[in-house]
């Protein structure tokens, strides 16, 4: 393997018309990380992995995918790619088997090592006892652990998720994330947008904060944390008064005040002493929470804004 | 070339858990049709330039039977693997070119007229409806005919967001084709202002072919013309078809 990165954008553009989807974006990613793009609908995450993948030509700027040119070289790069997309495009005529054994002769596997291959990741993402049925009647998380699955048959050297997890209960993301942690394990350098915190926190090694098409903040969700954020958040709430009109008068304590519509977010290195603070200015919230700061401060801090709403 | 096949590889695969519901369909449709309006309607009908009324509407049968299997699978079957099971944005993720794509459905579509065009020869040949050598060329109409029709009529599928034009193209096209394309009655028998519309059917010019190859007689025009004529159609679909795929899957 070449130290070369595995993507690699300079000043890269999407436009759509007079939309411009991604806004000028530098990116390099390196072989064996877990890489993720945050940001919310809309910020040009999709449209940024649909270049990556090789289906969408970019406007203006460079892109390299594994070290050869998108538009020259797509057919090969897809070859080695593997791509979970954002809606679900499995086979409903086919067999959960077949879906995997057609889609490896799609990458020009021969039909032993195609059955193989099937067999091996059916295990991988739990769905061995399904190999037989349709696709229709499983559950969202096990069409999504199937697409996976789907998206692993060519072993490939990079992978592209395309908001994993959205809509699966708690319980199917979890399983699926512990499934994309074995394959970060094994080495596999994944890339995965989100709109989840959580998610990019669980799985990312390093990520991009993206908004308006730009990238607006970059690093590990530790480093943007400590960078852009306090230690820790206090969320403050006043029955039914609004957490605007608390600005001024909470205003000197901890770093930094955030009114939402429902709380107010107090910013502070230590919680605790600047509730001690709260009450010492003689305000009494109907609640108080004192957390460690997320990566929804971050987005919040960076953009003004909440991430899913 | 083998992303073609794999493709073909995937519809195949679809096709075997059906087969028995379409080859029945090819076989029992066609007989149908000969017995009711070759012998039923014949019988009262006595002879079309000189050949009984069964051996007359035969050969029209046979092309028309491509026709329709080729509009079938072109239309809802191509629609729905871009809009409902997005099989081709599915495929387009991986190295296959949208070639391939069109290719690997094309070629599923010839073995399925292919299959249905020699089982209605032997129906025919049962019936004693097969009058010269020259059928051996039939199945080669069969798929040309299915090529200038399913090409075309795919590109056209590929650029739908719905299905209701459809509707439209089975009332204005496919059933006026197979009426009034020389199937049951020559097209000379029509009005002189609307002939033209039956020369413009792709469905004409087979007729014309395998009744003359399936009857051992000149056909209307030349060959080389009604040959032409469909290899025109199939290859501005292909082209069309081309344009249309690759819009909808690049941006």
């Amino acid at each position: 393997m070449t130290q070369e990165p595995l993507i690699y954008a300079r000043d890269l553009v999407k436009k759509f018309g007079d939309f411009t989807a991604v806004n000028g974006i530098d990116l390099e990613v390196a072989p064996g990380e877990a890489f993720g793009f945050l940001g919310p609908n809309g910020a040009g995450k999709s449209s940024t992995m649909r270049m990556i993948g090789c289906v969408s030509t970019p406007t203006s700027g460079e892109l390299r995918i594994l070290g050869m040119d998108p538009v020259r070289d797509g057919s090969r790069i897809r070859g080695r790619l593997g791509v979970c997309p954002q809606l679900d495009n499995l086979d409903p005529d086919l067999t959960v088997f077949e879906n995997l054994t057609t889609y490896a002769r799609y990458f020009g596997i021969p039909r032993s090592e195609g059955r193989r291959r099937a067999a091996e990741l059916l295990e991988f993402v739990q769905l061995t006892e399904k190999a037989d049925g349709k696709v229709e009647p499983l559950s969202g998380g096990m069409k999504r652990r199937l697409t996976i699955a789907r998206a692993m048959v060519n072993e490939p050297d990079l992978v592209l998720l395309d908001e994993p997890t959205t809509g699966l209960d708690p319980q199917a993301r979890h399983l699926l994330w512990e499934r994309l942690f074995r394959l970060k394990q094994a080495g596999t350098t994944l890339v995965l947008t989100t709109h989840y915190m959580d998610e990019a926190e669980q799985l990312c090694d390093r990520l991009v904060v993206m908004d308006g098409g730009k990238i607006v903040a970059e690093g590990s969700p530790r480093h943007l944390i400590d960078t852009y954020s306090t230690k820790e958040v206090v969320e403050l709430r006043f029955g039914s008064d609004t957490p605007a009109s608390y600005v001024d008068k909470l205003e000197g304590i901890g770093d930094r005040l955030d009114p939402l519509p429902d709380r107010l977010l107090l910013y502070s290195a230590d919680g605790e002493g600047a509730v001690s603070e709260v009450h010492r200015r003689g305000y009494t919230p109907s609640s108080v929470l004192v957390r460690r700061s997320t990566l929804e401060d971050v987005f919040l801090i960076l953009t003004g804004r909440t991430l899913v709403d | 070339m083998a992303g073609t096949l794999a493709i073909l590889e995937r519809h195949l695969t679809i096709y075997k858990r059906n087969w028995y519901a379409s080859v029945f369909s090819s076989f029992i449709l066609p007989v149908l049709f000969v017995i009711s309006i070759g012998i039923g309607v014949g019988s009262y009908v006595g002879t079309v330039d000189g050949w009984e009324y069964l051996s007359y509407i035969v050969p029209g049968v046979l092309a028309s039977g491509a026709f329709q299997t080729a509009i079938g699978e072109s239309t809802f079957p191509v629609l729905g693997d871009f809009k409902w099971s997005r099989a081709y944005h599915a495929m387009r993720a991986t190295p296959l070119r949208i070639k391939d794509m069109i290719f690997g459905w094309q070629l599923y579509i010839q073995i399925r007229v292919f299959i249905a065009s020699v089982i209605f020869l032997v129906v025919s040949a049962i019936f004693g409806a097969v009058h010269s050598p020259w059928v051996v060329v039939t199945p080669l109409i069969c798929a040309l005919v299915a090529l200038a029709t399913a090409a075309p009529v795919s590109a056209f599928s590929a650029g739908l967001e719905n299905d209701s034009y459809f509707a439209l193209l089975f009332r204005f096209i496919v059933i006026p084709s197979t009426l009034f394309a020389g199937v049951f009655f020559p097209v000379t028998q029509l009005p002189l202002l609307v002939r033209p519309l039956a020369y413009a059917s792709p469905l004409w010019h087979a007729v014309e072919l395998c009744r003359a190859a399936m009857l051992g007689t000149p056909p209307p025009w030349p060959v080389a013309v009604h040959v032409g004529y469909l290899i025109v159609l199939a290859v501005g679909g292909l082209y069309w078809a081309d344009r249309a795929y690759s819009k909808r899957l690049k941006d």
